[in-house]
């Protein structure tokens, strides 16, 4: 028998419905291995009394015939969600002791489908990072390692400890939160599957603001048809957030129907940058290669704006990140160093609250927007989020979903990349454009690499359209029929 | 334009965060190769291009002018780190 941390979302929602296992036995079975698992410091509380509790109601919901979408499958939490009563960190010493009053939108949703929190994942400090290696509360270890080489690599970031959980099998599944790749990224270095919806899909409320315009909940599985359940368990609209969108939320598991016929496929060649590694290079040409195999059909497009999308990233998420870190003050929440004024209270508690990374970022945000700066900067930054998006509205005039790389390389070590601010940022290349424009992108694992690490290949579709991006998503997933597990 | 010390103790006043005397030239070099690497958005005319401040597919919705949420102090003040006779505390700030 398969073992029960092995299962899929799907898989496990069949078992309970037969009564092959209870919701009690799964998350017990994940809160094992959660312990045996704690040198990759993917969590930073772990809940299991909690999950425990919530589980046995999950098993009473289940005899009353009152089973939810997600009934019984045992998650991990991002720490950036607030969840009431337990700890929330967002990764950072400024939050220090924070137990929120409230419920997030989101993991609300996921509690009244019967999903149980096994915990909360560790993140890079205010979601800010593409290695988790700026959180607080110490890096996360990616379960993968490179063929032969016992070095430890980076599960990428923001939602590293989340990629990591799904990807170790310490959790069936989990939330992330993808402000310019967050979600995408790690889930293509930990190899599993991470979406990102359309802006306004999922309700922010509740969640820790890193950059308003930006940011987006989504879920991290392995299989595209657990991300569909889960998506559509999260999404909705909520009056508590003014930016979701009040349509209405698919079926998105009904619309894997794998037949993607006829749909046209942008190949955008500006995607083709430097850096980018041969395999990689290779893997994108094989991904348009299986879904042409499944009747789709591949068109060369042009995104002309591409390269400068992350300096416009650069500009516009740091200085939303400057506004909405404001309100860490040592006032009313988290950390307080004590002073003689007021001024040198906020300038003391900030200093010791925040890291290296976020300090950089607030300080960019507070130059692009102060006085003389904003023109030269931020407007202009904005003008050209403008033109990226146009571009976007231009390519889906002839093509149903576009497919590119997730990342430009596979997981790098503890240490690559961390010198240059500049450097580390390149890892988003692939995946901020998605966010400017506020569109829908998966992440699909889709090979290994010759040092054995995953790779991922990224399809992103038109606004509010998931369930076309899924149903493309899992066509790449079968064809790749990515079977490889960390060891 | 290059960021010097004085710009970023500036800054750093701006955003209330003490920067140490020996911080300001880390950050100044790292800041400045942040700037100059987007000044490459120079290259672009974006004159006559509207300046885009969110997504915005859709009119934001008005909700009823009415009070949703209240009497709930003790909540606020459950994680302030000084609250004192169920008020925030700050350091005096008038003599």
């Amino acid at each position: 028998m398969t073992k029960l941390t092995d299962l899929t979302v799907a898989g496990a929602l069949d078992g309970l419905a037969k009564g092959s296992f209870s919701a009690k036995e799964l998350t017990q079975a994940h809160l094992d291995a959660m312990v045996a698992a704690r040198h990759l410091n993917a969590y930073i509380t772990e809940t299991p009394e909690k999950a425990l509790r919530m589980a046995e109601a999950s098993d009473q919901r289940r005899r009353a015939g009152k089973a939810g979408a997600m009934e019984g499958i045992p998650l991990a939490i991002k720490d950036l969600f607030c969840t009431e009563g337990v700890l929330t960190t967002a990764g950072s010493h400024i939050l220090h002791g924070f137990k929120p009053t409230y419920e997030s939108t989101v993991t609300t949703n996921l509690w009244k489908a019967g999903a149980v929190m096994l915990g909360k994942a560790n993140l890079d400090e205010f979601a800010m990072g593409s290695s988790n290696m700026t959180s607080y509360h110490g890096h996360v270890a990616n379960p993968w390692k490179r063929k032969g080489d016992n070095a430890v690599l980076v599960p990428g970031g923001s939602s590293g400890g989340s990629a990591a959980s799904v990807a170790a099998r310490i959790a069936m599944a989990a939330t992330g939160t993808d402000t310019g790749g967050s979600i995408r990224q790690p889930a293509a270095f930990c190899g599993i599957v991470g979406i990102k919806p359309t802006y306004g899909r999922c309700s922010r409320w509740g969640i820790v603001a890193f950059a308003s315009s930006l940011d987006q909940a989504g879920p991290m599985t392995r299989s595209v048809e657990d991300a569909a359940i889960m998506l559509g368990a999260m999404a909705g609209h909520d009056p508590k957030d003014s930016t979701s969108v009040d349509i209405p939320v698919p079926d998105f598991r009904a619309g894997l129907t794998d037949d993607i016929r006829g749909m046209k496929i942008g190949i955008p060649k500006e995607y083709r940058v430097d850096g980018m590694s041969p395999e990689i290079e290779k893997l994108w040409a094989r991904g348009a290669e299986w879904l042409k195999s499944a009747g789709a059909i591949p068109v060369e497009i042009s995104l002309p704006h591409t390269k400068y999308a992350l300096p416009t990233y650069y500009i516009i998420a740091p200085a939303e990140a400057s506004s909405n870190l404001a309100r860490y003050d040592g006032v009313r929440f988290g950390l307080r160093v004590p002073a003689d004024t007021l001024d040198e209270m906020y300038e003391l508690t900030r200093a010791a609250g925040f890291g290296a990374e976020v300090k950089r970022r607030i300080l960019i945000g507070t130059y692009v927007l102060s006085a003389g700066y904003y023109d030269a900067y931020y407007l202009r930054a904005q003008r050209l989020r403008s033109l990226i998006a146009r571009d976007f509205t231009e390519a889906f005039k002839q093509v149903d979903v576009i497919l590119t790389p997730a990342t430009p390389t596979a997981a790098f070590a503890e240490g690559e990349n961390s010198d240059d601010p500049v450097a580390m940022y390149l890892n988003d290349v692939f995946t901020v454009t998605v966010n400017l424009a506020g569109l829908p992108g998966i992440s699909v694992p889709a090979a290994l690499s010759a040092e054995g690490l995953p790779l991922g290949l990224q399809l992103i579709g038109k606004a509010f359209d998931e369930a076309t991006l899924l149903r493309a998503g899992q066509v790449l997933e079968k064809a790749a029929n990515f079977t490889a597990r960390p060891s | 334009m290059s960021l010097d010390r004085k710009t970023v103790a500036h800054i750093a006043t701006l955003a209330r965060i003490k920067l140490k005397e020996e911080e300001l030239d880390a950050y100044a070099k790292e800041l400045d190769g942040i700037l100059h690497w987007v000044e490459q958005l120079n290259a672009v005319d974006v004159s006559g291009v509207e300046p885009m401040s969110g997504v915005g597919r859709f009119a934001l919705p008005k909700r009823k002018d009415e009070v949703t949420d209240g009497n709930c102090r003790d909540r606020i003040l459950a994680n302030a780190p000084e609250p004192a006779a169920g008020f925030f505390s700050v350091p005096k700030v008038v003599e």
